[in-house]
């Protein structure tokens, strides 16, 4: 039978309080356990993108770029924004779910930087981007995609993938702690994020499109971050395409960051 | 100062949970509206009431999990509004809902824990292995908690509230959903942990489980405090026991209700399904004397049983009306017939001046208020602790 004896109880007093920065790897360790025990959770964050490349390629690929392999090589640095953008997804229905558990009330009433649950959840976040992004990328080079600034343009796109990827995610951080039911954020999610991902010039140039909406396409934060992940792995990106692309995420981050915090200690 | 008791040697110590007056509203609701609780440290002591009462409510503001609109606490001497890192520091909190991550090993999650908390790598490795052999976990520590039984889940999730001591554990329904081994094992562990010096705050919807572990007991329904005490105290007001029986003739119902009325000097509560009846009786000779009266009267009897108060009949009791449900007529009429007695006296110097306290409760709480406001309840029942605390037996000698 269970015995507490008092010692295992006495002898443990409080350590000195953890920094936050220390607290915030703690939670990117428990992202990464995560990532261990769910592989699966894999599956559900490359299916789309894969579908999607495989499908625009062959089918629309020929039609819309003279050849599939012209079409890929216009196609792929998107896909990887837009797997991004939907990696982001699940992550707001994982903290809406992890919030209806009650797991948020034990580090609510822990002392710790009350933000380094984000901060965990981010890092856990960058480790879907990279690996997703690295499987896409890797699918793409079989099927003939070459980067053509070589190793130092795909480091400097996947840097950059993180960042958009950083800045996305507030979004749906707020979203998940928001809203209750975690498929809710999923369709809330994506019924705004296929608009703007399709919306964008990820799939196609948009000169064939109607004024309004290449008005709309030009100035899509999505059709920024695209022609910057393009110049980048083609070499040929200039600082102002890359100020642009990051534009987005500086201003998500620097509204959403506080207002995640306010959401949280109010709840 | 009725929490000083004399046998706690930290009495001249703040006490662990001091709070005035707290009010937290949702929207329309007054989920907690306006509770006074003062818990000495070191001392179990149990929050009952029915779902919806506002317990888990009343312990989340507590834990600062939320805050309150109106009202003052401290908590192991931290204002809550000034200082909640100074209360999160000397607090830990098993929700009612796990609080562990279910992908995650048993191991993992304390290891965890211990690294928020500030142990290194080492220490918290070594912390997460000592809860396990203490809490009889350590074959499942590395398996995920999502494969392990409910009772598995209750005691990791009380070891992840134990990586430091903490000043209060509050613990929410810490039994709900137990089979009854898993519910004795984590009573025996609170038992144990209020032992070492940790002061637990619990709620819970069991009577008996308040009975078996609190030292001191608050009931509240609607998001008031109706009454405090110890549990005997508790059950001076509610009485020894309730008489269940079940007439063989169900046509016969109001004549054997009377009967019993009269007989135990109780108001009777009548089961949904016809034929059942259930009252307070103060002794098991009454009882005895009263169900050989219904034979006597030729109402024969299907079934008898004696059995000590559920949480149901404790606010039939204590409020004269079902837990959070409008007072109904059966209920009215009970108040009307005790009324008769007026008010009470002094509580709590005998039994029948406890049982007419206990009578005010029931009638001004069920709406039919004559002279005594529905506050009173409160007050009285107030009066019940303090007249009694000094000398604890008092209810009990009472009785016998």
């Amino acid at each position: 039978m269970t015995e507490i004896t008092p010692a295992t109880l006495r002898n443990t007093p409080r350590p000195p309080r953890p920094s936050a920065l220390s607290n915030a790897l703690t939670f990117g360790w428990r992202a990464v356990l995560k990532f261990r025990h769910v592989p699966e959770q894999l599956f559900d964050l490359i299916m789309t993108p894969l579908m999607f490349t495989l499908l625009f390629t062959f089918v629309f690929g020929g039609a819309l770029a003279g050849s599939t392999g012209d079409y890929l090589q216009f196609f792929l640095p998107g896909i990887l924004v837009q797997t991004v953008a939907f990696n982001a997804v699940y992550s707001g229905m994982g903290l809406s779910t992890d919030l209806g558990k009650g797991l948020f009330d034990r580090f609510r009433s822990l002392p710790i930087w009350p933000l380094s649950p984000f901060a965990g959840l981010i890092v856990g976040d960058m480790m879907r981007h990279l690996i997703a992004g690295a499987i896409i990328l890797g699918i793409g080079l079989i099927l003939g995609y070459r980067p053509e600034a070589g190793l130092p343009g795909v480091l400097g796109a996947f840097l950059l993938l993180l960042a958009v990827g950083f800045g996305i995610g507030w979004v749906f951080i707020v979203l998940g702690l928001v809203i209750r039911t975690p498929t809710t954020v999923m369709t809330l999610g994506f019924t705004v994020l296929f608009p703007v991902v399709f919306a964008s010039n990820i799939m196609v140039e948009p000169e064939t499109m109607p004024d309004w909406l290449r008005a709309f396409v030009d100035v899509n934060p999505i059709s920024l971050m695209t022609t910057a992940m393009r110049g980048l792995m083609a070499g040929t990106a200039s600082l102002a395409e890359i100020a642009l692309a990051l534009l987005a995420p500086a201003v998500l981050t620097a509204a959403l960051a506080p207002l995640t915090l306010w959401l949280y200690r109010r709840k | 100062m009725r929490d000083a008791s004399p046998e706690t040697p930290q009495a001249t110590a703040s006490p662990a949970i001091d709070a005035h007056g707290l009010v937290k509203r949702y929207g329309a609701l007054e989920a907690v509206a306006g509770i006074d609780l003062e818990v000495p440290r070191g001392m179990i002591y149990a929050i009952l009431g029915p779902n919806g009462a506002g317990k888990t409510t009343l312990m989340r503001l507590l834990a600062t999990l939320a805050r309150p609109d109106e009202g003052t606490a401290q908590v192991m001497g931290h204002d809550l509004a000034t200082d909640p890192d100074g209360v999160r520091g000397s607090i830990a909190m098993t929700g009612q809902f796990a609080s562990l991550d279910e992908d995650l090993t048993g191991r993992e999650n304390l290891i965890f824990l211990a690294r928020l908390w500030g142990f290194g790598r080492q220490a918290a490795r070594q912390r997460a292995d000592e809860l396990f052999a203490a809490f009889e976990l350590t074959e499942a520590r590395n398996r995920q908690v999502k494969d392990y039984s409910g009772g598995m889940r209750r005691r990791l999730d009380i070891a992840a509230s134990l990586i430091v001591t903490p000043g209060v554990l509050f613990l929410d329904e810490p039994t709900t959903g137990l089979d009854p081994t898993a519910r004795l094992r984590v009573w025996k562990m609170i038992r144990q942990l209020a032992q070492s010096g940790v002061t637990v705050l619990l709620t819970t919807q069991y009577l008996e489980e308040a009975d078996q572990l609190a030292e001191r007991i608050a009931v509240i329904d609607r998001g008031a405090k109706i009454a405090e005490g110890t549990s005997r105290e508790l059950k001076a007001a509610t009485g020894s026991g309730f008489l269940h029986v079940t007439l063989s003739d169900p046509k016969r119902i109001d004549a054997a209700a009377e009967l019993l009325e009269a007989r135990l000097d109780s108001p009777v509560q009548r089961a949904p399904e016809g034929a059942r009846l259930s009252v307070m009786a103060k002794t098991p000779e009454a009882a005895n004397a009263a169900i050989a009266a219904l034979v006597a009267e030729g109402l024969a009897l299907e079934d008898f049983a004696m059995g000590s108060p559920s949480l149901e009949e404790v606010f039939f009791a204590l409020t004269g009306g079902a837990p959070s449900a409008e007072p109904e007529d059966a209920e009215s009429d009970a108040a009307a017939h005790t009324g008769t007695d007026g008010d009470a006296g002094s509580a709590g110097d005998a039994r029948s001046d406890a049982d007419s306290d206990l009578r005010t409760d029931t009638r001004s709480g069920s709406g039919t208020s004559s002279g005594s406001a529905p506050s009173s309840n409160l007050t009285s029942s107030a009066n019940v602790d303090a007249d009694t605390t000094p000398s604890p037996d008092s209810p009990q000698k009472a009785r016998t």
